[in-house]
């Protein structure tokens, strides 16, 4: 990308970072609470990108890395009082983990295959959840207790420093993100997605790259669901079932697979498509359901696919 | 420097090659020929641990390449450009030879080096180097794929048909990448199905019919009419 260019880039996703930081200040109470929260979630979609938009690795089973930092997090404060950081690195690195095991075993499959292993693991997480219920609440779940919801005396239950925490971490992946699609280790796994077998006839070891793509993805969505636990306060089995996956899924394909934006853009239409259309009928996934066929005709790369094919083609 | 003995190879319970037995020298360009199914691809497979040798050795150096897996092929000198170019077509030029660059040497001085000296062999897509891979002509992207096989440094450069649907500039231009990399003491092993464009460009040709050798031609061999029509015996033209 020349010079000129990857500087129109960076101006971009910095004036996103800078425009959601002034919100903070202006946005009624209602639409403050919505967008942390769609912030927090769309580093869970750019987790997912980065094993899905940029390696080729459709997984259906990432709410369970979501769920690892979320139960990782939530149940450091709830059984040993752990404050807010050490419990979102508990979390954060619970998420890694598991997603190292699961890759060293699903990784051995590819395609279909794939996507029903890893809804399997997914599955084998959530009903181990559920099993041992005297230490995570089962189906109930619980409320993150207080001591666990501050951060150096910040109590984050408030609505500005949660949502100044969730714009930290959402600008933190979001950079990384775009900073991980330029880097040599970035390109690797884009030449995987597009030809896996002659990235490996480059000398590549592409099941390593892989397994390591798909540790930041786990990471990455795990850190997410330790934040969200941490900032709205509850952690329950749900988060952990199959639907979190599709969303992410959702949420990566509506905002377009393989950018860098798309996962916030498409975490931010589908929060506020259903908001609206809640607003105006009782069946309203009657409407969102219309939208995203009309925009799964229209728009198949996804919104920010979409401009990337029309108008700039050089956006990450 | 390749030496493949008694190579059985295919796919699951279909065998392909049966019992192949190939030279390629240094500064020596092979040309291996054949009917259609006759198992050319799949010996170029077989060399880049693509394909499982059954039975057989594949000899490189004191190396035996079908002993190891794909990834680690390269990293023994084997540059490979196969048939239908298998570009990363959503990478732009330059990243691609990125790619190709990033598998070997490690520091950026080196990485900048071997990037020239690359890309000096194809002053044409200097001029595309933003583009995207998958919107070149097809003569581009051949070019593109023969300069990220040649991003390995290889001491074996394996070509699968590398002029097929060319218009005839560039397939003069891939020769010449051809005839440059035999002039600095590669080997370079060519699967090519037109007898034109092996005459004048073979060091030696051998012809596979049914997965197993039929018959072998040195240079001297197909300057004399006989040979030469026997060697089309064998491709049926």
């Amino acid at each position: 990308m020349r010079g000129k260019t990857w500087g129109a880039v960076v101006a971009l996703h910095l004036g996103l970072v800078a425009v959601l930081f002034a919100l903070n200040f202006v946005l009624p109470v209602y639409h403050q609470g919505v967008l942390a929260r769609v912030m927090v979630l769309a580093v869970y979609a750019i987790g997912y990108n980065i094993a899905f938009g940029y390696t080729g690795l459709l997984s259906l089973g990432h709410a369970m890395f979501f769920g690892a930092g979320l139960y990782g997090a939530g149940l450091m404060g709830l059984h040993f009082g752990m404050s807010a950081l050490p419990a979102w690195l508990v979390g954060t690195g619970a998420g890694a983990l598991l997603a190292l095991v699961v890759g060293a075993l699903a990784l051995r499959t590819a395609g279909v295959s794939f996507m029903i292993v890893t809804l399997m693991f997914a599955q084998a997480v959530y009903l181990t959840i559920l099993y041992f219920g005297d230490i995570t609440h089962g189906d109930d779940g619980f409320v993150v207790p207080g001591v666990s919801r501050t951060l150096a005396g910040i109590d984050l239950s408030q609505q500005h420093p949660r949502y100044l925490v969730g714009w930290v971490l959402f600008s933190a992946a979001l950079l990384f993100s775009l900073w991980l699609v330029r880097a040599p280790f970035g390109r690797v796994l884009v030449a995987i997605r597009e030809n896996e077998e002659r990235a490996r006839l480059l000398g590549y070891d592409t099941g390593r790259r892989k397994l390591g793509a798909l540790v930041i993805s786990g990471a990455i969505s795990a850190a997410s669901g330790a934040a969200y636990g941490l900032l709205f306060g509850y952690v329950g089995a749900s988060f952990a079932g199959v639907q979190y996956s599709i969303f992410a899924l959702l949420w990566v394909l509506l905002g377009g697979a393989g950018t860098v934006l798309g996962p916030f853009v498409g975490t931010l239409f589908m929060f506020y498509l259903i908001d609206l259309a809640t607003g105006v009928t009782d069946a309203y996934m009657l409407i969102a359901g219309v939208v995203l066929v009309g925009l799964t005709l229209f728009a198949p790369q996804g919104i920010v696919g979409e401009v990337r094919r029309r108008l700039w083609r050089d956006l990450p | 420097m390749l030496n493949i003995e008694g190579l059985s190879a295919g796919y699951g319970a279909a065998p392909v090659l049966r019992g192949v037995n190939l030279r390629a020298e240094a500064g020596e360009i092979t040309v291996l020929m054949g009917r259609n199914g006759a198992g050319k691809t799949t010996l170029m497979k077989a060399i880049m641990g693509l394909v499982r040798a059954e039975a057989g050795r594949i000899g490189l150096g004191g190396a035996d390449l079908a002993q190891m897996p794909a990834h680690q092929v390269p990293r023994q000198g084997v540059g490979y450009v196969p048939q239908g170019r298998r570009l990363f077509a959503d990478l732009s030029v330059a990243q691609n030879i990125e790619v190709g660059v990033g598998a070997g040497p490690k520091d950026t001085a080196s990485r900048r080096a071997l990037r020239a000296e690359v890309l000096e062999l194809f002053p044409r897509l200097q001029e595309r180097m933003s583009q995207r891979a998958g919107t070149l002509s097809g003569g581009e992207q051949q070019m593109l794929a023969t300069a990220r096989a040649l991003c390995v440094r290889p001491r074996l450069l394996l070509l699968d048909e590398p002029t097929e649907g060319l218009q005839p500039s560039m397939i003069e231009a891939i020769r010449q990448v051809m005839v440059a990399m035999r002039d600095k003491g590669l080997a370079v092993l060519l699967v090519e199905q037109r007898i034109d464009a092996v005459l004048g460009l073979a060091d030696r040709v051998s012809v596979i019919e049914m997965g197993r050798n039929a018959e072998d031609f040195s240079r001297a061999d197909l300057a004399v009419p006989e040979h030469a029509r026997r060697l089309r015996g064998h491709l049926g033209v």
